[in-house]
């Protein structure tokens, strides 16, 4: 599934045995689409010596908040879920 | 214990800059010398530091952490014995 700017998405929550760029504080998180930074090699399976195909996309999210605080994150495709 | 981002803490961030030494310089010549080279690749790099046992990483300064991964994944691929 891929996701526009503007769209809410939801960062999922499952855990990740192996290396993963995917922070804890942001699993579960909701957000905002800000950017699509377009497709990188996957750093999950880079990370044993693999070359990370196929290429991901990868999208700038905000996190949603109460505050002033504005948190920008960088998720991988396969980490986003529609938050309808 | 390397993904900290969003722990609380009191502690103060420490922002100090030191000068580095010649290992350290050399250190960072080999990590873009084997991904030059396509040996070992950043996620590897980042892989090994987390392979660190908490009170080794904890122990250890920044290059001290690339150094370890480096070892650790050059002795997976036989490179080091």
């Amino acid at each position: 599934m891929s996701f526009a700017a503007g769209q809410q998405v939801r960062i999922a929550s499952r855990s990740h045995d192996g290396h993963h760029r995917t922070p804890a504080y942001v699993k579960g998180q909701t957000g905002t689409v800000v950017r699509i930074h377009g497709t990188f090699t996957n750093p999950e399976t880079r990370a044993y010596g693999e070359h990370g195909l196929p290429k991901q996309q990868l999208y700038l999210v905000a996190l949603s908040s109460d505050t002033n605080e504005k948190v920008l994150v960088d998720v991988y495709e396969h980490w986003l879920e529609a938050d309808e | 214990m390397h993904d900290r981002g969003g722990w609380p803490t009191d502690d103060p961030i420490d922002r100090a800059e030191h000068e580095l030494a010649d290992w350290e310089l050399r250190v960072d010549a080999i990590v873009g010398a084997l991904a030059a080279r396509r040996v070992m690749n950043v996620d590897e790099l980042r892989r090994g530091i987390e392979s660190m046992s908490p009170e080794e990483y904890e122990h250890a300064s920044y290059y001290e952490r690339w150094l370890y991964s480096v070892e650790t994944v050059l002795k997976e691929k036989g490179v080091l014995d």
